[in-house]
């Protein structure tokens, strides 16, 4: 239920203030996301730029990297995702508190980047998870990374804490080593994979060819 | 200081009788055969002192249809000598595509392992005499050789299986 805006500030002028249960929780909950602390290649070390004092992550309360995922609120998926490492990943997620987030920084988590072609790299953390905010860049800047923490945050705030428990699995399968990739390559509930593009319209015959 | 190339080889078919060397530009062509005599002599002779192995990798030549030739695949050693701060020396043994088997060379250097162990994964040579020939990079249950040139890797965008 929403507060009539100018009837709040009215209120506030009397030392009054009202608020709902949702806004109260998603405030804090938005102000306070702490990220699971690991990189996976170069994409982490923007991470760590991000987290120090000149681009200070601190200023959006996101300063507290957790080296455990029960404790952990965000998954930075910061860097090149192997089909070795992808597993891991997965059940690292798995192992966090819901409700839980993902941002895909950078080409590589995001579609496999520059080894898209390449036998040993997974073609984008999406396959396995369901990832909140995409954030381009080869590596992405500090900045990308921080306009990606407050996309995030905007989502956090724009649903209450009950659809967020809801809209999630607690638990995504794990894929297995199987001949020449993951098994299976991808999990149909949270991805599909792009159809091809339809072939161009042949060019219509020329005149001449139609007339003879 | 390392003699020239020339002299090197030369030198190296003095010491191994029967041992010959072919020399294309600085590169010393091994016959397998010969490749652990060769290894052994360039570290042990004082004159060389090759003591440090630096690079193991190999080199997949696919078949060439145009002159119906089998395909090789070449194992380089690149040697360089810690002691006389010299080097490098850069050997190759030529070996068959379809079934290629050389030497180890890990009990002459040790760290040769996990590069041996590298290029058994990624190119399929197996090297006789190495202590733990396994997979290093992928995993055991992979299937196929990754970086020869006639690996076809998975499409990971084609539909999974209906499960029936």
């Amino acid at each position: 239920m929403a507060v009539d805006e100018g009837l709040k500030s009215e209120l506030q002028k009397q030392g009054l203030y009202v608020t709902t249960w949702d806004q109260l929780v998603n405030w804090g909950r938005s102000n306070s996301i702490w990220p699971l602390q690991f990189g996976l290649a170069c994409c982490a070390i923007e991470m760590i730029a991000t987290a120090a004092s000149r681009y200070d992550i601190a200023r959006f309360g996101s300063e507290i990297f957790r080296a455990s995922p029960r404790q952990a609120d965000l998954m930075i998926v910061a860097g090149t995702v192997t089909k070795k490492m992808a597993p891991q990943v997965v059940r690292l997620y798995n192992q966090m508190a819901e409700p839980k987030y993902v941002i895909s920084m950078g080409a590589c988590a995001t579609s496999g980047g520059p080894f898209h072609t390449g036998y040993n790299v997974l073609k984008g953390i999406d396959r396995y998870l369901p990832v909140d905010v995409y954030i381009p860049g080869c590596p992405p800047t500090p900045q990308a990374l921080l306009e990606g923490l407050m996309r995030l945050q905007e989502r956090i705030r724009s649903r209450s804490m009950g659809q967020e428990v809801g809209a999630k699995e607690a638990e995504y399968p794990v894929p297995a080593f199987g001949a020449s990739g993951l098994e299976p390559r991808y999990n149909p509930g949270v991805f599909q994979p792009r159809k091809p593009w339809p072939d161009p319209p042949s060019p219509a015959a020329p005149s001449h060819a139609a007339a003879s | 200081m390392l003699p020239p190339p020339e002299e090197l080889k030369r030198a190296l078919e003095e010491l191994l009788p029967g041992v010959s060397l072919t020399l294309e530009g600085a590169v010393l062509f091994v016959e397998p055969k010969d490749l652990a005599a060769v290894c052994r002599c360039l570290k042990q002779q004082e004159r060389f002192g090759l003591d440090y192995l630096a690079n193991l990798t190999a080199v997949d030549y696919p078949p060439d249809p145009a002159s119906g030739g089998a395909g090789r695949i070449d194992v380089v050693y690149h040697l360089y000598s810690m002691a006389q701060k010299h080097g490098p020396v850069a050997l190759k043994v030529k070996l068959p595509r379809q079934q290629p088997v050389v030497a180890s060379v890990t009990p002459i250097w040790r760290g040769a392992e996990f590069q041996e162990r590298e290029a058994y994964d990624l190119f399929g040579v197996t090297f006789e005499g190495h202590p733990d020939l396994r997979r290093i990079l992928m995993w055991d249950g992979f299937i196929g050789h990754p970086m020869r040139k006639d690996y076809v890797p998975e499409d990971q965008d084609a539909p999974l299986e209906r499960p029936s």
